[in-house]
């Protein structure tokens, strides 16, 4: 449940821009996610309240976008769709794929007053 | 007037969905109040993580310290392909271990009783380690330059996957006495790991593992992967590891330029 953790971070994260861009209360939470990154949504969606509890984002509305895995193929050197890590090349069937993408998780932006 | 859309009801807050490019009220649910504002943030979550561990990864660099993280889940044989390692290496160069276990000294006794400094870290409720510990116990265990550091992480092939911990390396063990399709049900480990280790193969002919099917899906989830398949307990095939790793302690030894190891 390392959701927990990342989640203390966020909580952090936000606490240290209130008070460079100067906002007391946090609304609204918008993360991004890739599909290949190693956090479950529903799991971030479970500890969000808790972690937040008693900080300036207590009550805050969490919205979660998931990013698509891109990876690119080394057989046949196109892009491919990466919905899982060991996904084969969608035109060639090629297990030799590298991500390009969807490994993300970042805090995309707040809504904050 | 609302302070995210511009519309003239105010004094609410709640969600909002962005739509054709613009930010757009979920109207069920209300406005932001006139003071809202949208903050653009663009942070990694594991950003504190990873400035720690750029940090840590260059004072290995500079001190010309190869480290590695060893990740498997538990019951593989980390400790015990790590005790015989260091019986092995004793005198080649200087080692140094950083144990990660959830509660107790155990391992870190273990390693203790071989002669090697260890430094123990329980985790407690948490299920891997971070970079910002991994620092301190660097400087705690006052790890020596030119020299080894086997990070043995929490056993936990999920959550550790995410968690740069500054090493040159992160070395994935998998023994034969698990199934051979774990590197596709856990496969951020075995993305994350440049080297597997497949131990405990002198019990090969007691148990149901294809070999072959197990690289395999190893290879899907990573191309690169490196394997080395040995038993850390009969000591065979170990020579290709201790091989591999003296390699490696030389080569971050020679980048530092003012340093370099002369015994080897």
């Amino acid at each position: 449940m390392h959701e927990l953790s990342l989640l203390e971070n966020v909580r952090e994260i936000l606490e240290q821009h209130a008070v460079s861009q100067q906002f007391s209360n946090v609304c609204q939470v918008t993360l991004a996610v890739g599909q290949l990154s190693c956090v479950e949504p529903d799991a971030l969606r479970f500890g969000f309240d808790v972690v937040m509890q008693g900080s300036l984002a207590e009550g805050a509305e969490l919205i979660i976008t998931e990013l698509p895995g891109v990876g690119h193929c080394n057989q046949c050197q196109q892009q491919t769709d990466l919905p899982t890590l060991y996904a084969p090349c969608q035109h060639c069937a090629s297990p030799l794929v590298t991500v390009l993408s969807g490994t993300e998780m970042k805090i995309k932006d707040l809504i904050v007053n | 007037m609302c302070g995210i859309c511009g519309c003239s009801q105010t004094g609410h807050s709640g969600k909002l969905t962005p739509l054709q490019g613009k930010l757009q009220p979920v109207l069920t649910i209300g406005h932001a109040p006139d003071n809202a504002r949208l903050v653009q943030v663009e942070q990694d979550l594991l950003s504190k993580n990873n400035a720690y561990a750029a940090q840590n990864r260059h004072f290995f660099q500079a001190e010309g310290i190869f480290a590695i993280n060893l990740v498997s889940s538990p019951g593989a044989g980390k400790t015990t392909l790590l005790v015989e390692t260091i019986k092995r290496l004793q005198g080649r160069f200087p080692m140094a271990v950083i144990e990660g276990d959830q509660q107790t000294q155990h391992d870190a006794d273990r390693i203790r009783a071989t002669g090697t400094p260890a430094l123990q870290i329980n985790t407690g409720r948490t299920c891997h380690l971070d970079a910002q510990g991994i620092g301190l116990a660097v400087m705690q265990l006052a790890v020596q330059p030119d020299s080894l550091l086997v990070i043995e992480n929490v056993g936990n092939l999920v959550c550790p996957a995410s968690f740069d911990l500054g090493e040159a390396h992160k070395v994935v063990v998998l023994s034969v006495t698990e199934g051979d399709d774990k590197p596709l049900k856990y496969p951020d480990m075995f993305h994350a790991a440049d080297v597997m280790v497949l131990n405990k193969t002198d019990l090969l002919p007691y148990v149901d593992f294809d070999v072959a099917q197990c690289l395999a899906y190893a290879r899907q989830v990573n191309p690169n992967l490196q394997v080395i398949q040995l038993s850390a307990t009969t000591g065979e095939n170990v020579t290709q590891w201790l091989d591999w790793l003296v390699g490696q302690v030389a080569q971050a030894s020679q980048v530092t330029p003012t340093r370099g190891i002369a015994s080897l």
